[in-house]
């Protein structure tokens, strides 16, 4: 696919509202159909596996320390927050099953994705916007090899099915912070918090849970590399693409997942 | 100083048997919004010739070799490479055609997450089916060509900007291409690089015969490969007799305001009565 020009604007500038309001839908178009292609591209040849599982290995193995740190951190303050309400009402041991609803169902699958976003989003545009401005990409395509094959694909791929275990980390880590509280500070049985925790869970709890990272995990990617491919203006360029990637990614993730919770509740009758 | 060989199939030298032009562009125009850079381009590319491809600062030279490997698709015209119209062609189908041609970019644009070793044998690795055995052969046939042998297991981090223009020469080289395209292959550079990156072109070309398409600010390298030849028994460039200049297939090409002014050899460029071209050349 040829990259085309990007809408965003290099400097300051007055611009009309409607000139405006096109940009944005332009950029909304350019984003669709590069979406398309790079999901395309897993069912033509050639098939960069050796690529993928390296971009595995860096947006999964090199995401675990904050996912895992974040995890814990979550699920310990939830149990924490949701202990000061549930003592009001006697119910303090109810707090594995708040804690693992809220794990499983939104933050873990939510707080995950956006530590990967910030991330990974922001390494995918500076890493792609400088081989734009360095010609590289030129380069490639000059040397006979589709950068969205070689490059986009690999990272979508790799992003959805990393994100998947990590989200699923996540989770556990999360419980096992909220554990931490419990036992600690809430001097709760372990056993009790366990078995809370896992019997409150359903099908459609862990369906929701796990269904939105494979959703948010493609966002990070397509918006890192969209971004990325899209850079111009030199190293300033680059700056602004990592920037508005992070941003992009961020926002599209929140926004989703309350499209996403609606659709599922709605699909899964869960109240 | 001599340039070293690089060993070539026979059927991967030009012969010029094939008598159809290595690019043909007709009436290329190209704009940017209203910046309009090409107006009406046209010129031809005969095998086994060499092109030097002058013009101010974004007059569009680089535009010009961008086009003519599909990297940019004009607005309209025609560009014909190697026989096939690449104006019509599928981004897919390019990617056939590219494997002919050999691009070195102003600034290298070798990946910087790979080794020397692996940018140069960057398409044979993407071909697959050749066995690791054959790619170091060539690599290190290549890289021997422009004497960098020893950087094999270096990043391009740590070559000088020299190093790295030769190393992007022979990334070029090692599919034995039929046309080459070559972006300021010498700007930036001190006159003792220069010259052994001219040498190489000469080379290429009086050797190998490969078509080449030269985007360049310094004339005194195109004159240099208007007025040498190389020799091979000496294995070296050499200035060709007084008689004989001209004799060589290199010819120049300048552009002006996305137009081009002249198109033509060196005794018709050092007799042009066109007070830009006398001001441009003088």
């Amino acid at each position: 696919m040829t990259v085309r020009s990007t809408r965003i604007p290099n400097r300051m500038e007055i611009t009309s509202p409607t000139y405006l309001a096109k940009e944005q839908v332009q950029t909304v178009q350019d984003y669709v159909l590069f979406s398309a292609h790079a999901v395309a591209n897993i069912f033509r040849k050639p098939r960069y596996f050796a690529d993928m599982l390296l971009q595995a290995d860096t947006i999964g193995v090199g995401s675990l320390p904050i996912v895992v740190l974040t995890g814990f951190f979550t699920g310990a303050v939830l149990a924490l927050q949701a202990s000061n309400t549930l003592e009001r009402f006697g119910s303090v041991t109810l707090v594995g099953q708040l804690v693992s609803t809220s794990m499983v169902r939104e933050l873990g699958p939510v707080l995950t994705s956006l530590m990967v976003a910030g991330r990974n989003s922001s390494g995918m545009a500076s890493e792609l916007g400088s081989m734009v401005v360095t010609e590289q990409i030129d380069a490639m395509r000059a040397l006979g090899t589709d950068p969205m094959k070689k490059l986009v694909t690999p990272r979508v791929s790799a992003t959805v099915f990393m994100l998947f275990f990590l989200t699923i980390i996540s989770d556990l880590v999360g419980l096992t912070g909220g554990l931490f509280i419990a036992k600690v500070l809430l001097r709760l049985d372990a056993r009790q918090y366990w078995s809370n925790a896992w019997e409150t869970l359903v099908f459609q709890d862990i369906f929701m849970g796990l269904a939105k990272p494979v959703l948010f995990g493609f966002i990070i990617a397509t918006i890192g590399c969209f971004y990325g491919m899209n850079a111009r203006g030199g190293t300033q360029g680059v700056g602004r693409a990592t920037t508005q990637a992070v941003v992009a990614a961020s926002v599209m993730i929140l926004a989703f997942d309350l499209l996403v919770t609606r659709f599922l509740m709605a699909v899964l009758s869960l109240n | 100083m001599s340039a070293p060989t690089l060993p070539l199939d026979s059927a991967a030298v030009t012969t010029g048997e094939n008598s159809s032009p290595a690019i043909v562009f007709e009436d290329v125009a190209l704009a940017f919004g209203e910046n309009e850079v090409l107006r009406g381009v046209s010129f031809r590319l005969n095998r086994g010739e060499t092109k030097a491809l002058f013009g101010v600062a974004g007059s569009g030279k680089s535009l010009l070799l961008k086009l003519a490997i599909g990297l940019l698709r004009p607005d309209s015209g025609r560009i014909i490479v190697l026989g096939e119209d690449v104006t019509q062609m599928r981004e897919e189908d390019l990617f056939a055609l590219r494997a002919k041609v050999g691009m070195v970019f102003q600034e290298s644009a070798l990946f910087d997450s790979l080794t020397v070793r692996e940018n140069v044998a960057y398409r044979l690795m993407e071909e697959h089916g050749i066995y690791d055995d054959e790619i170091d052969r060539r690599v290190r046939e290549v890289l021997r060509f422009v004497e960098l042998e020893h950087t094999l297991d270096l990043n391009p981090a740590e070559l000088s900007g020299g190093m790295r223009r030769r190393v992007a020469i022979a990334r070029a080289l090692i599919t034995r291409p039929e046309l080459l395209l070559y972006d300021s292959p010498t700007g930036g550079l001190d006159p003792v690089t220069s010259n052994t990156i001219i040498e190489l072109i000469v080379k290429q070309r009086d050797v190998y015969k490969t078509s080449a398409l030269m985007v360049t600010h310094r004339l005194q390298d195109a004159f240099t490969m208007a007025t040498h030849q190389f020799d091979k028994q000496s294995n070296r460039m050499v200035p060709l007799p007084a008689g004989q200049r001209c004799e060589v297939p290199m010819s120049f090409l300048i552009l002006r305001d996305g137009k081009v002014i002249f198109d033509g050899d060196l005794r018709e460029l050092a007799f042009s009565k066109d007070e830009y071209i006398r001001e441009y050349i003088s």
